[in-house]
């Protein structure tokens, strides 16, 4: 059999151009068929980005105002007006103290995994089990804090903050660590062959060599915390009442405002929601941008 | 036994977007012998052999002006499909990139893809053979091809190469990646290869263009002093004893002699 | 922190240099003798800290929940019979709602996901990919509780709620889609999960996708072959695991997920066979009826967050064995 029999799709030769030799209609429509398929998925994927950024901006702005910003929750949920600022300040003292507790321990905790376990078995099992933890679903995290600590001392600012101390410090931690492996070991040399102790090439040399990476990740790690709902639910509570106690009796967060407001049948109370969802939106897009852009011009820099 | 060239390349001009690559190359490639394509490191070695089956189309604001004339048709031409261009054009690369299949998948995939209509167990053997790798592999052609010496690899390309039937075979420094025995095997290959087929080869190693080729084409690169671009143009071309021992151009001279590399 | 020089040191060789330091002269005195050990420690307690924290939460919950548990045995998990003030607590219903809305997530944003990351890492310029990686990692940082809130007031009206009418009509025979049909349903938090487990999936296997080197696609076209056969013979094999891997922790994101689910779910304490008939999640229940609990019921609640983290530690833990044994090859 010739050359061009066992070659259906043609095959160049006397009289045989290269125009008439064709890849097979099969392939071909396959192709093209898997092409427009591939582009779907991605134009619906960035038309629901869209779609949700439009929404919000649209829907949040028509509330959004000085008003808002400035006042708290009016006591019934079905006046106009009003905002979230008893949200607001929640959420800003629950995440201030969760991360001036996690993001210690979490540095601390990446300093151990990488110059002093380095391989060995708890610096592994540390690894495995932050893992674990940043897989946690976070109402798991709040329904611990509920039966460990809420039971005893009651709903407030406090437990809130643990909840999300907990949730914050495996990411911490493991992002810490990325960046802790990335300090080039001439550094290190050159710190102890000043003389310097293992301590202070630490706390002086390496971490803050690492610093714009590790910030980053904190940062990243607070974005995250301040989106955080479920497990505030069962740990701060939620309330109207505008107050910045820490201790003693619950405390609204903006996501969990956020939250009543979805369920809320009044059009006062949904409208405030999106303003909420706006300001809480803008809130996590500026610490991302922040964050990525700290890294990008620490690159710069070097 | 002068056959009409496989490809006559005409005035080939090759840009990356308003970056020029290769200035006026004119150069025809004759059947059934092994042509090199020598030259100094960053000289468009690379760049020209892809322009033979079209594989720097795949390089993004890459713009080819002038002929490849493949059996007298230019595979530019518009309404030429480069997939079909590719199936009669094999390719071997610097390193052996098998796909992560089995043994007897990477040789018939090409088969398969392009409609092959025949006994495709006789193909592969028959592939597998001419690239010398039959008896090494026979019985485990359903291992995976990952599991192969570099050395095995880059025969299971070439086997994977000619499984289509292609009627050229482009090398672009298929041995450099290879140690010195399993290189001296491919060279060997490919001198009983070129019975049955034509072969250009890109080759950095002048020691292996002298040894293996018949025809050889010295690459030089071209600067403008002015804007300091850089492109690569055709010096020389000829029988390869005599563009080793007596050169026409001096630029030759100096690159076979060692004077630069 | 240098060491102290022996102050009966020999005189100076003549010529000047320093005296060199008597015998002990090399030990840290002061501060800088306990300071290295004590750091040290502090580190390691810190990372150690992880360690208990997870273990206390393990302890702590599961022991709160023991009681339900024990009153209630198996049938707790094996039960449909969800009523807290006789004493019932059966929930199969929140278990099944779980695994039902994370089933039609997955099933909807795998194939998105890999199309997306294959759009971006195949077919993409430079730049459409970055601007694409933007958009991606912008709907990552989109916290639940906004998801919740544009899922009902948006995506409900415009989408779920006709979508589920169509299903229920023209293919109500099917049991799946019987109506009466309803957006607040398993369909709906299915779809809002699907959306947010997207980016996950999409950046993972970029990443793997990314991997393979081009010299491997190029053979594949020097034979001739289209784009998608490229794809399909160089690129998807070696990704295999990689895929996988990101599908799984994608899942594990979606079981755990909370206030969406809770909010689109329709909040219906039944196991339906049909997706577009209301359901409950197990984290979607806590969140909902936590407030109103007390005694007995909390503790089953707990019990239902005790039986989530398992499931959920379990699929994360083998989607990271999955993507580890994948990173070594």
């Amino acid at each position: 059999m010739s050359v061009v029999d066992r070659w259906p799709e043609g095959r160049v030769g006397p009289g045989v151009s290269l125009h008439d030799c064709r890849p097979a209609r099969r392939r071909v429509w396959r192709n093209r068929r898997n092409t427009v398929l591939i582009v779907l998925a991605t134009l619906f994927v960035l038309i629901t980005v869209g779609m949700i950024l439009v929404y919000i901006v649209l829907k949040g702005i028509q509330t959004m105002n000085w008003e808002f910003l400035t006042s708290s929750q009016p006591f019934s949920l079905r006046r106009s007006g009003g905002g979230f600022l008893n949200g607001l300040i929640g959420t800003a003292i629950m995440v201030g103290v969760a991360a001036v507790v996690s993001v210690p321990l979490g540095i601390l905790g990446a300093v151990y995994l990488v110059e002093y376990g380095k391989g060995n078995w708890l610096a592994k099992l540390i690894r495995f089990f932050a893992d674990v933890m940043t897989g946690v679903p976070s109402i798991f995290v709040g329904l611990f804090v509920y039966t460990a600590m809420v039971v005893n001392f009651g709903f407030s600012a406090l437990m809130g903050a643990v909840a999300l101390a907990i949730i914050m410090m495996p990411i911490v931690l493991r992002s810490t660590e990325e960046m802790l492996k990335l300090v080039p070991s001439e550094l290190k040399d050159a710190s102890y062959g000043l003389g310097a102790a293992k301590w202070q090439t630490v706390t002086k040399v390496i971490i803050p060599s690492a610093a714009p990476g590790i910030t980053t990740g904190v940062m990243l790690a607070i974005a995250r915390a301040a989106g955080e709902t479920a497990p505030l639910l069962l740990t701060a509570l939620g309330s109207i009442q505008l107050t910045a106690k820490l201790w003693g009796e619950p405390i609204q967060a903006l996501s969990l405002a956020i939250f009543d407001g979805a369920r809320n049948p009044f059009a006062a109370g949904q409208a405030r929601a999106w303003a909420g969802a706006l300001e809480l939106i803008i809130i996590i897009l500026v610490l991302t941008v922040l964050a990525r852009v700290i890294t990008s011009r620490s690159r710069l820099s070097r | 036994m002068n056959e009409s060239p496989v490809f006559s390349v005409r005035d080939l001009n090759m840009h990356y977007s308003s970056n020029l690559a290769l200035k006026d190359i004119s150069m025809d490639i004759r059947p059934k012998r092994i042509t090199a394509i020598i030259g100094p490191s960053g000289c468009g070695k690379s760049t020209l052999i892809r322009c033979f089956n079209r594989m720097n189309e795949l390089i993004p604001a890459a713009r080819v002006s002038g002929q490849v004339l493949y059996h007298g048709e230019d595979i530019y031409a518009p309404g030429v499909d480069p997939v079909v261009v590719r199936r009669h054009i094999g390719m071997v690369f610097q390193r052996p990139n098998p796909f992560p299949k089995s043994i007897y998948d990477n040789v018939a995939f090409g088969a398969k893809i392009n409609g092959y209509k025949e006994d495709m167990d006789e193909l592969v053997e028959r592939s597998l053979r001419r690239a010398a790798l039959w008896d090494e592999v026979k019985s485990k052609l359903k291992k995976s091809a990952l599991d192969l010496s570099g050395g095995q690899q880059q025969r299971l390309c070439i086997a994977r190469a000619i499984a289509v039937e292609p009627d050229v075979i482009l090398m672009d420094e298929p041995a450099s990646a290879l140690d010195p025995i399993a290189t001296v095997r491919i060279e060997d290959l490919m001198q009983e290869l070129k019975q049955d087929y034509s072969i250009i080869i890109v080759t950095h190693n002048m020691q292996q263009a002298a040894r293996v080729s018949d025809e050889t084409a010295f690459l030089y690169t071209e600067v403008d002093e002015a804007t300091s671009a850089r492109w690569g143009i055709l010096v020389e071309f000829g029988e390869t004893g005599q563009i080793f021992t007596k050169p026409h151009d001096k630029r030759t001279e100096d690159y076979v002699s060692g004077r630069f590399g | 922190m240098q060491s102290a020089v022996n102050s009966s040191a020999p005189a100076p060789p003549v010529g000047g240099g320093r005296p060199s330091p008597g015998p002990g002269a090399w030990r840290r005195t002061g501060v800088g003798r306990w300071a290295d050990p004590l750091f040290a420690i502090l580190a390691a307690l810190c990372g150690v800290l992880v360690l208990l924290v997870l273990a206390y939460m393990v302890i702590s919950t599961t022991g709160t929940a023991l009681p339900v548990f024990r009153s209630q045995g198996i049938s707790f998990v094996t039960s449909t019979d969800w009523d807290p003030n006789q004493g019932q607590f059966g929930a199969l219903a929140f278990i099944y709602g779980t695994i039902v809305t994370s089933a039609i997530a997955l099933i909807i944003a795998v194939p998105l996901s890999i199309g997306v990351a294959l759009f971006s890492t195949e077919y993409a310029p430079k730049r459409v990919r970055g601007l694409l990686t933007y958009a991606v990692d912008l709907l990552a940082a989109v916290p639940s509780v906004i998801y919740g809130l544009w899922g009902v007031f948006v995506l409900l009206p415009l989408f779920l709620q006709p979508v589920a009418d169509f299903l229920a009509k023209y293919l109500g025979w099917i049991p799946i889609f019987k109506g009466p049909a309803s957006g607040l349903s398993y369909f709906g938090a299915g779809i809002i999960l699907a959306i947010m487990i997207t980016p996950i999936i999409t950046a993972l296997t970029r990443e793997v996708l990314a991997t393979v080197p081009t010299a491997d696609r190029h053979a594949a076209f020097a034979l001739g072959a289209t784009r998608w056969e490229m794809i399909r013979a160089a690129v998807l094999p070696r990704s295999r695991a990689g895929i996988v891997g990101a599908t799984m922790l994608g899942l594990g994101r979606a079981l755990g997920e909370t206030i969406a689910v809770a909010l689109l779910v329709g909040s219906v304490a039944k196991v339906d066979a049909s997706v577009v008939r209301p359901g409950y999640s197990m984290a979607a229940v806590i969140a909902n009826t936590f407030s109103e609990a007390t005694g007995e019921h909390i503790r089953a609640l707990v019990g239902i967050g005790v039986v989530l983290f398992v499931m959920t530690v379990i699929i994360n833990m083998a989607a990271r064995a999955i993507v580890w044994r994948f990173n070594r090859i």
